[in-house]
C-alpha cells in the first residue's frame, strides 16, 4: 500500500512555499505532485542556467538546488504538523552529464524521520528515474528555527 | 583543447574575472564575483541579492544556491591552477551547512587538497563577515582526464 502524506495540508502548503521561494522561482522550479510521500519537482533547461557554455550542459549548482528543495519537500510529506527545517548536509553524486535542452526532474524520499533529524535521498533524471543523472542524500535539522517559514503561520 | 578551455586560458592570462563570469551563464545569474588577493589566491564573492533567498522569514540564502556558488568556485579555482586541455568534470560534491547565510556578501576560498593523474580533491569554505565563522564547508572530487 502506498503511504499517504502524514499531513496533507502541511505537504501542500510547504511544497507551494518551497517552489515559490525567490531562488527557486528564479530557477523556475515546478512542483509536479507527490506519489505517496515522494514528491517530484521539475526544472526546464534554460540558457541562463547553463554551466558549460560550449556544451550547454546545465550547471551542477542548479541540480544541487533542485535536490535540496525536493528533499525538503519530501520531509514535509512526513511531518505531522508545520515546522521549520534546515539542511544540515547534502551530497550529490553526478552520475552522468545532463542532456542540454531537456528538463530535469527530481524525485526525493525521506526514508527516516527521527525526532531531531530527517534523512533523505533523491534522484535527478530526464524521463526515467531508472536512468538517473544525479543522486543526492541529505539530512535536515527539524525545528531549526522558532521563526516559521510561513509568513502567516497556519493555525 | 575545447573552445571553452581556449577561451578560459585567454581570460586567465588577462585576469579578466568579469568576462570569465560572463562566460558562465549560471554564475552570472547567481551574481558571482572573483578577485585575487595579495598572495595571488582567488577570492570568490557573492554580493547579496533578493533572488538568491531560500527562506524569506529569516531571511537566509538558499542552501542550494550556496552549494552552486561553492561548486562553481571549486571548478574555476581548479581550472585556474591547472595547465590542462580538459575541462574537469565534477564527480561528487558534499556540503555541510554550519550557519544560515544572511543577507550579506558570501565569500569563498578553495584549496586543492590533492591533484592526482585522474582525480582532484578540493576543499571549499564559505563565510560572511567573519572568516572564523564559516557558513558552509564543502568537499568535491573532479575527474581530470
Amino acid at each position: 500500500m502506498t503511504p499517504t502524506p502524514a499531513n496533507r495540508e502541511v505537504l501542500e502548503t510547504m511544497s507551494k512555499l518551497f517552489v515559490s521561494l525567490p531562488h527557486c522561482a528564479t530557477l523556475g522550479f515546478q512542483y509536479l505532485g507527490t506519489d505517496g510521500r515522494k514528491p517530484v519537482l521539475k526544472v526546464e533547461w534554460r540558457e541562463d542556467l547553463v554551466g558549460n557554455p560550449v556544451t550547454g550542459v546545465i550547471h551542477g549548482g542548479v541540480i544541487t538546488s533542485l535536490v535540496d528543495t525536493t528533499s525538503a519537500v519530501s520531509v514535509t510529506a512526513h511531518l505531522p504538523d508545520f515546522e521549520t527545517i534546515a539542511t544540515l548536509d547534502l551530497r550529490i553524486d553526478y552520475l552522468k552529464a545532463a542532456t542540454p535542452g531537456k528538463a530535469i526532474h527530481c524525485r526525493a524520499e525521506c526514508y527516516r524521520l527521527a525526532s531531531q533529524i530527517a534523512f533523505t535521498r533523491a534522484v535527478c533524471y530526464h524521463d526515467d528515474p531508472a536512468d538517473p543523472i544525479a543522486h543526492g542524500v541529505a539530512t535536515f535539522m527539524r525545528e531549526s528555527s522558532r521563526a516559521s517559514m510561513l509568513q502567516e503561520p497556519a493555525q | 583543447m575545447s573552445d571553452f578551455m581556449e577561451k578560459f586560458a585567454a581570460l586567465r592570462d588577462s585576469k579578466d574575472f568579469a568576462a570569465l563570469i560572463e562566460a558562465i551563464p549560471y554564475a552570472r545569474l547567481m551574481g558571482v564575483e572573483i578577485a585575487e588577493d595579495e598572495q595571488g589566491e582567488l577570492l570568490f564573492s557573492l554580493p547579496f541579492h533578493p533572488r538568491n533567498v531560500g527562506n524569506t522569514a529569516l531571511p537566509a540564502l538558499h542552501g542550494g544556491l550556496i552549494g552552486g556558488f561553492l561548486e562553481n568556485a571549486a571548478l574555476l579555482h581548479l581550472m585556474w591552477h591547472r595547465e590542462s586541455q580538459e575541462t574537469p568534470k565534477i564527480v561528487d560534491f558534499s556540503l555541510d551547512y554550519l550557519r544560515s547565510g544572511r543577507s550579506q556578501t558570501l565569500h569563498a576560498r578553495c584549496e586543492i587538497t590533492k591533484q592526482g593523474k585522474r582525480v582532484a580533491n578540493m576543499l571549499i569554505e564559505a563565510w560572511q563577515e567573519d572568516r572564523s565563522k564559516p557558513v558552509a564547508v564543502a568537499r568535491a572530487h573532479f575527474l581530470l582526464s
